[in-house]
């Protein structure tokens, strides 16, 4: 290894740990020594050793890829755009002079139809020669000020617009076939390859900074923590797709985990009779002990959810979760509220389809509201109103919310006689703990009188939800 | 001996084995054998986790050592036991016959080879022979069963009190398998190399289709990897793995079905998706007819 090589190496591995993946240095021994068996003379290889012997959890295999091609790329500067094409290769060689000059009207007409016959047929190398151009020509940034990034994806994206090409694509891929029928298969297959393509654009700005300012500039800031990690209220689109795809294999792994701890501390105490009957089997000598079974204790478990606009994703995902642990708990209400309550309980049937509960609990929050401003002092009135039945002894009351009440009445002596009613009360709020009771947060009061829990992505959760079913 | 020369050397006796192998799981399965390090692998059920460390033992003929890990598993079950029924006829035999023996000698007696159990992972590393040890499903055990293999694990050895250490004398190839229903300890992962197996693509699938029913036509092996791949799309409880294509695929050849039509897959929808509410969901979004799960529950 050559001692330039070794830099990046240790630099890359630097980065992987700055991102959260906790990389031993008996790992990185792994990692040299399994190289020096394969090889470094293919990327690809070299990226499938390094995944094997560094990354030891599925979740964070995205971010070890995009570290990976930012600190060891397949390309370096504009190298593909000269030899896509003869034509490209002139008009390449043309703008490395002058990358502005290429970036007008035509151009971009002529690049969008080339990036559209591109995507119809799916041909990877072409798409990903393309992505590249893109960034060069349309998402150059010449003449910024020092420390600012003079490649950007966004504006690549927002001049060339790929998603308005859906529609072409979509004519072309039917033409062939000219079966109305699939047209929503179609759709989706071209919004997956669009999809793709827009990552792809994304993974070549960055390389094309990091060769600017270094891996290390870009491994702080641009690369996202992997989706378990990732903040409820920082997530995108397609982020909140992907977290409800694992929302079910989480809930499944934690009931496995749950039934374990359980069957653990289902040792009760010792039946007597049992074992000196076993104990007959080997002459009167107890070799192995019989226990009597533990009662298993369950939850009546009562949520009640904010569903307005700023912590709506919170609040479904943490219900969907409740739910898929129904059998955990001996029994589930659930309501939500903006300013008024409304029970959806009727919504969480077991068995049923969790994108059809999703469509469902959405359209029922319009009934959470009256005048649609966020309003905890309101909503714990009414609800000790309306529904003070589902709080029992037995109770455990969790609060789902960002307790900001645009200032109005708290009515913390309400909350205070709910929380009274019951065995156990929580709170879970999405916001980190920093910034509990700034602005119109009441998270000050009300986390005197029940427990605040901050809950900011699925990880947390999961522990959060854990604790509450054991 | 070297278990394979180079990640093409593998992929290539994988596959006459049997199992079709992407390129990491070819370079990844080189690098156990290189390395002599454990392999964890990781992924749904049914994308051929188990059958991996299979086809590792035919493509290299060495033998198989499999434990198989449930909760409750223990040391006795695990490592080694002592065959304490035995011992204890021993020194009734013993006593019965002359009473002048004394307790030195019977102690070494009865803590000798003749009445240990050897459990699987003591047969792995005692074996002379090429040995693939397959810890299967481990994410089942108790965290306690974990501290046990690290030893094995690491070096290949495992210390009985009476009878002292036994090292390997031939390192096994080991393969561990996760549902990852839990998190491994970081010592057991720092321990191995890692792989995730997932849903192959769909050039893959379709070969992997292939060489599993032979009997299949291109053109239905075609319809039903695009099937599956639209299923595996959707949100569902469980997706469609390959055990579960390769599965449907029989059930069309054994119900002769020529063409995987709306009808057809409707009929045997049953064969892929075990939830019904996957099955409605599935019905809806491929927009089957309608009726499917009634009347395929009263046939």
């Amino acid at each position: 290894m050559t001692s330039g090589l070794l830099d990046r190496h240790l630099s890359f591995i630097e980065a992987l740990r700055g991102a959260g993946l906790s990389v031993s240095l008996a790992e990185d021994l792994d990692s040299v020594a399994a190289l020096g068996a394969v090889g470094w003379g293919e990327r690809e290889h070299v990226r499938d050793v390094l995944a094997a012997t560094l990354v030891k959890k599925q979740a964070q295999r995205t971010t070890f890829d995009a570290l990976f091609d930012v600190y060891f790329p397949a390309l370096v500067g504009d190298g593909v755009r000269a030899g896509s094409t003869a034509e490209g290769g002139d008009e390449a060689a043309e703008s490395a002079d002058a990358p502005g000059v290429r970036d007008n009207a035509a151009a971009l007409q002529a690049f969008r139809d080339q990036l559209a016959e591109a995507l119809e047929s799916n041909d990877q190398q072409r798409l990903r020669q393309l992505a590249a151009q893109m960034v060069g020509t349309f998402g150059a940034m010449p003449g910024r000020g020092p420390g600012l990034s003079s490649w950007s994806a966004y504006t690549a994206l927002q001049r060339v617009a790929p998603q308005e090409l859906i529609d072409r694509i979509v004519a072309g891929l039917l033409g062939e076939a000219g079966d109305e029928a699939r047209e929503t298969e179609v759709r989706r297959l071209a919004n997956r390859r669009v999809g793709a393509f827009t990552t792809m654009v994304e993974d070549d700005a960055r390389r094309r900074i990091a060769e600017e300012k270094g891996p290390d500039h870009v491994a702080d800031v641009a690369i996202r923590p992997s989706i378990d990690k990732l903040a409820f209220t920082a997530a995108r689109r397609t982020d909140l797709d992907e977290m409800r795809r694992q929302i079910f294999p989480l809930a499944r792994r934690l009931a496995t985990r749950l039934t374990k701890e359980h069957h653990a501390h289902r040792r009760g105490a010792l039946d007597f009779r049992r074992t000196v009957r076993a104990s007959i089997a080997t002459g009167g000598v107890p070799l192995t002990t019989h226990h009597r079974p533990k009662r298993p204790h369950r939850t009546d478990l009562v949520v009640l959810c904010d569903v307005s606009g700023s912590v709506a994703n919170f609040a479904q995902f943490t219900l969907l979760f409740v739910f898929a642990l129904r059998e955990v708990f001996q029994s589930m209400r659930a309501f939500t509220f903006i300013d008024h309550v409304h029970e959806v309980t009727e919504h969480l049937q077991p068995g049923s389809d969790p994108v059809e509960v999703l469509e469902k609990l959405a359209a029922a929050s319009s009934h959470a509201a009256l005048w649609g401003r966020t309003n905890y002092g309101r909503a714990f009135a009414k609800f000790e109103e309306q529904h003070l039945d589902a709080l029992g002894p037995k109770t455990t009351l969790l609060i789902l919310g960002d307790a900001r009440s645009n200032y109005s009445d708290l009515e913390d002596a309400t909350l205070r006689r709910l929380a009274g009613a019951v065995r156990r009360s929580y709170w879970l709020n999405p916001e980190p703990e920093s910034s509990w009771g700034a602005g119109d947060s009441a998270a000050r009061t009300y986390r005197e009188i029940v427990s605040m829990v901050e809950c900011r992505n699925l990880t947390q959760l999961q522990e959060f939800v854990h604790d509450l079913a054991l | 001996m070297t278990w394979f020369d180079s990640p093409a050397q593998a992929a290539d006796r994988l596959t006459k084995a049997g199992y079709l192998a992407d390129a990491a799981t070819a370079t990844t399965a080189f690098l156990a054998g290189a390395l002599e390090k454990p392999l964890l692998l990781e992924g749904p059920a049914g994308v051929g986790k188990t059958e991996l460390a299979k086809a590792v033992a035919r493509a290299t003929g060495a033998g198989l050592v499999r434990l198989q890990c449930y909760e409750g598993l223990d040391e006795a079950r695990a490592l080694y036991e002592w065959n304490y029924k035995k011992q204890l006829l021993r020194i009734q035999a013993q006593t019965g016959a002359s009473d002048g023996v004394d307790w030195d000698q019977t102690h070494d007696d009865i803590f000798t080879e003749e009445f240990l159990l050897t459990r699987p992972l003591l047969t792995a590393i005692r074996r002379d022979e090429p040995t693939v040890l397959l810890i299967d499903e481990v994410d089942k055990t108790d965290i306690e069963v974990e501290g046990l293999l690290l030893e094995v694990l690491s070096d290949f050895q495992v210390t009985i009190p009476e009878l002292g250490t036994v090292a390997a004398t031939r390192r096994p190839y080991v393969v561990l398998t996760s549902n990852a229903s839990r998190e491994l300890s970081e010592a057991v992962k720092r321990r191995c190399l890692y792989l995730h197996l997932d849903y192959p693509d769909a050039q893959r699938e379709r070969e992997i289709l292939q060489a599993q029913v032979p009997d299949l036509d291109d053109k239905i092996a075609e319809q039903l990897v695009a099937t599956v791949g639209r299923l595996r799309e959707l949100e569902l409880k469980k997706a469609p793995s390959i055990a579960e294509s390769v599965d449907w695929a029989r059930t069309l050849i054994a119900l002769e079905i020529r063409d995987l039509d709306e009808k057809a897959i409707a009929e045997t929808l049953g064969a892929v998706l075990k939830h019904n509410s996957d099955q409605a969901r599935a019905i809806k979004e491929l927009r089957l007819v309608s009726t499917t799960s009634t009347t395929g529950r009263r046939k």
